[in-house]
């Protein structure tokens, strides 16, 4: 089970980052070639950094929107994040000062976590609107983290497993030094459904992380008077008319 | 009024969301251009043969072009942030109207042709494949979009479903299934100059019985100038500004304006339009031709400025693109930014004390603003961020006592469009315009109830024409929509001086 276990998270490691990198740089090369800014738009790169931390942070266009789904949304992606910084403990080693005072929100964070996904899943299902533009893969992938956030809270909270044991398991595959795994049921259903969420991660809607950064809509200056923005392709127009 | 056979929507008190009702507006579908207005553009004529293949090689080729097209497809969540957000879906209930209903016609082609999971797994992500039907779809829904980014300005990555109806026109067109209005206008200009269709000579007679009404309103000489070499400053208006009503009146402001403030402007008859459709089809190769015209232009007649009329989508391939598309621009005089818009040169001779008013030249009116998309979120005024809703409303509080503001989720970057823009402005499409126009009509009503606002300004000559048009629908009367600068010339005080 061990043997099984490492080597296919080093095939999803494989996927996830190799995916993700793929996609990164087919929107890093593909080119903008009109500014196209939501305007109001900052006049500065520096605004600009300020407007996709207020996008990326608080959700700041969808506060704007639709206030259910900001709480319901943040709450979730909030949750995750406090709960993923938790998990560097099983990776990292010694664990630094800042991440074990981080230990108990990282733990409550998961219900925070678990509210938000729940939230979501009941706009999906009672909006009607919502409902129509869902396509059976919208509801697994809600689903699927459910089923990720609760494993892992029955092993904090009820089923306790060997933590040092999960931990010296995954320093083994960084460092090439096979350990065993504990094999035990809910956390061997906790890793495999996050192997599964790796592997998808660069073929879904999860593009949406990466996505955020590239949006011409809210990464661009609003420059366009003082500044020409050429694409390649467009450039090659002008040289066949001469102008 | 023409006759018409759907419901008028009722103009409720308060917003509703309407309740999801499929396949309403599945019938609305613009004439098609036949060949003699495709092929100017370089399109084909007709429905080519292969025309599945030719759908999908232009969408991958655009998909390797416009980065927004790539992410956007890639990046929606289906978080519905955006689904009651599009004045078409809020006057037509058709769910392909909401916004990411709109691009998912695209996007489910896409998953099924482009991506690792549409062809491996088609249902479960609702991936489908490009079929007539599916072609269709796009021909109905694409022209029911007006490309005026509200869905952008909501959606949490920026998701701008105009950058996929563009993308979507662009594919039409390429195999053969382009929009009349559009394509046929775009034609127009190519051959004459301008949207209508009015050639030179009549262009300068127009002007002339312009300036004739004027002198007789005003006693007052101000000139309307064509075609004059060595002028300062070259203006581009949209065509409409030559006689549609309320435009002209607005003309007729921008003039006074020049007059009081004693520069040398003129107009161009080979460039005598601001309008340009090509942003409207997607098509970036034909933005640029018509831009090229105002190069031209301001090159041949040798200006030093470049100035823009009250127009909105114009001002957006004005403000964002022109620079790219045909610039850089080092021939003129590079203390002004180029272009301008009428409103900052007015606001900023405002500021300069070199305008003066007699606000009770409106006193007949009270007024709201209406804010264009194009203006609003697409583009700026000024130096600040922001300055597209200040400057236009600085201007009219200079020249009427009487000014309110819709509600507030009406106006700035929420502003509702009018429900013509994006190429939709054609009588064959009245029923989605009307129906369209429902969210700014409702909020004009609130403050003509709460107010007694008796009138509408705006700065865009699709925004008034189809105001003219549909308000009457909605219980209001045509002439409740007034340029800009016509409050500008009703109470600009002009002094008799020698020219
Ligand atoms: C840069 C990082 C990220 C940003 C800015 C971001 C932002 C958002 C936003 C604004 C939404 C829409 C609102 C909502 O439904 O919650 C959303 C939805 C979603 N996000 Fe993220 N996200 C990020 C990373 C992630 C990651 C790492 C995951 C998964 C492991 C994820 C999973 C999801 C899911 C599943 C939804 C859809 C929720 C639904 O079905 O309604 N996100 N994200
Ligand atoms: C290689 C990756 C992962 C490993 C090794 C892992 C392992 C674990 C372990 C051992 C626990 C139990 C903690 C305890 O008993 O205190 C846990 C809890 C949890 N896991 Fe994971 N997990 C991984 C990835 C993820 C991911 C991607 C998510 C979310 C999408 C997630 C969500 C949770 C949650 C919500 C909890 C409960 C709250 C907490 O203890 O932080 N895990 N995980
Ligand atoms: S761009 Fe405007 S018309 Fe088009 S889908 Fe978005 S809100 Fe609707
Ligand atoms: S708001 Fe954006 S991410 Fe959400 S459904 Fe609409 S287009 Fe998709």
């Amino acid at each position: 089970m061990s043997v099984l276990y490492g080597v296919l998270f080093f095939l999803a490691s494989i996927i996830f980052i190799g995916g993700l990198v793929y996609k990164i740089r087919q929107y890093w090369r593909t080119p903008a070639p009109l500014k196209i800014p939501t305007t109001p738009a900052p006049v500065t790169q520096t605004g600009v950094v300020w407007r996709l931390f207020r996008e990326v942070v608080f959700f700041e266009s969808l506060f704007r929107s639709t206030k259910w789904t900001w709480i319901f949304g943040w709450l979730f992606h909030f949750g995750l994040f406090l709960v993923l910084v938790r998990h560097l403990r099983y990776f990292i080693d010694p664990i630094p000062v800042w991440l074990v005072w981080l230990q108990p929100f990282g733990k409550y964070a998961a219900f925070a976590m678990l509210f938000g996904l729940a939230g979501l899943l009941a706009r999906r299902i009672f909006v009607d609107r919502v409902r129509y533009i869902s396509a059976p893969s919208d509801y697994l992938m809600l689903l699927l983290l459910l089923a990720i956030g609760s494993s892992g809270l029955l092993m904090t909270f009820v089923f306790h497993t060997y933590i040092v044991g999960v931990k010296a398991f995954f320093r083994g595959l960084m460092y090439f030094d096979w350990q065993a795994l504990p094999a035990d049921p809910v956390l061997l259903a906790h890793l495999g459904m996050v192997m599964f969420l790796m592997i998808i991660f660069p073929f879904s809607k999860l593009l949406h992380a990466p996505g955020i950064f590239f949006s011409p809509t809210r990464n661009q200056v609003d420059n366009p008077r003082e500044k020409r923005h050429l694409a390649p392709w467009a450039e090659k127009l002008e040289a066949v008319d001469g102008q | 009024m023409a006759k018409i056979d759907f419901e008028i929507p009722k103009l409720e008190d308060y917003p509703v969301v309407p309740a999801v009702k499929e396949g309403t507006m599945k019938h609305s579908q613009p004439y098609k251009a036949i060949d003699k207005f495709q092929e100017p553009l370089g399109y084909p004529g007709k429905l080519v043969d292969n025309w599945k293949e030719r759908a999908l090689d232009k969408m991958g080729e655009l998909l390797g072009k416009y980065r927004s097209l790539q992410v956007y497809l890639d990046s929606c969540v289906k978080c519905g942030a955006c689904t009651d957000k599009c004045h078409y879906f809020l006057g037509t209930s058709d769910p392909k109207n909401m916004p990411v209903g709109r691009q998912d016609l695209l996007r489910k082609v896409y998953r099924r042709h482009f991506t690792f999971a549409g062809k491996y797994f088609p249902k479960l992500v609702g991936a489908e494949d490009l079929t007539k039907d599916v072609l269709d779809d796009w021909y109905s829904y694409y022209h029911q979009c007006s490309q005026c980014r509200r869905c952008s300005v909501f959606c949490p990555y920026g998701i701008d479903t105009a950058e996929i109806s563009m993308a979507a026109r662009e594919i039409l067109d390429s195999v053969g299934e382009g929009q009349k209005y559009c394509n046929e206008i775009i034609a127009k200009v190519y051959k004459i100059g301008n949207n209508l269709g009015l050639p030179g000579p009549a262009l300068v007679d127009t002007l002339e019985g312009l300036e004739e009404d004027v002198e007789e309103e005003t006693n007052i000489q101000v000139k309307y100038p064509v075609d004059q070499k060595g002028a300062d400053i070259l203006l581009i208006t949209p065509s409409a500004d030559f006689f549609a009503e309320p435009h002209v009146d607005g003309l007729i402001g921008y003039g006074k304006v020049f007059h009081q403030a004693g520069l040398s402007w003129t107009l161009s008859s080979y460039a005598s339009e601001a309008a340009n459709f090509g942003m409207f089809i997607g098509s970036y190769e034909n933005m640029r031709q018509v831009s090229l015209r105002i190069r031209k232009a301001a090159l041949d007649l040798g200006v030093k400025r470049i100035i823009f009329g009250e127009c909105g989508h114009a001002w957006r391939v004005a403000y964002s693109f022109l620079n790219t598309l045909a610039g850089p621009f080092d021939f003129l005089d590079k203390r002004y930014p180029v272009p301008q818009h009428i409103c900052e040169l007015t606001h900023g001779l405002i500021e300069s004390g070199v305008l003066r008013f007699d606000k009770s030249a409106n006193d007949d009116m009270v007024l709201t603003y209406h804010d264009s998309c194009n203006v609003a979120r697409a583009s700026r005024m000024g130096r600040k961020p922001g300055g597209q809703f200040t400057i236009p409303r600085d201007i009219i509080r200079a020249s009427c006592n009487n000014f309110y503001d819709m509600p507030y989720e009406t106006i700035h970057d929420s502003t509702f469009c009018c429900g013509g823009g994006g190429g939709l402005l054609t009588d064959d499409l009245m029923e989605v315009r009307i129906k369209g126009a429902m969210p700014r009509a409702q909020a004009l009503k609130q403050v003509v109830d709460d107010y007694g606002v008796t009138h509408m300004a705006a700065i865009c000559a699709i925004c008034k024409s189809q105001f003219t048009k549909v308000l009457p629908y909605f219980g209001f009367t045509m002439d409740q929509i007034v340029s800009v600068h016509q409050l500008v010339s009703n109470a600009i005080v002009m002094d008799i001086k020698e020219v």
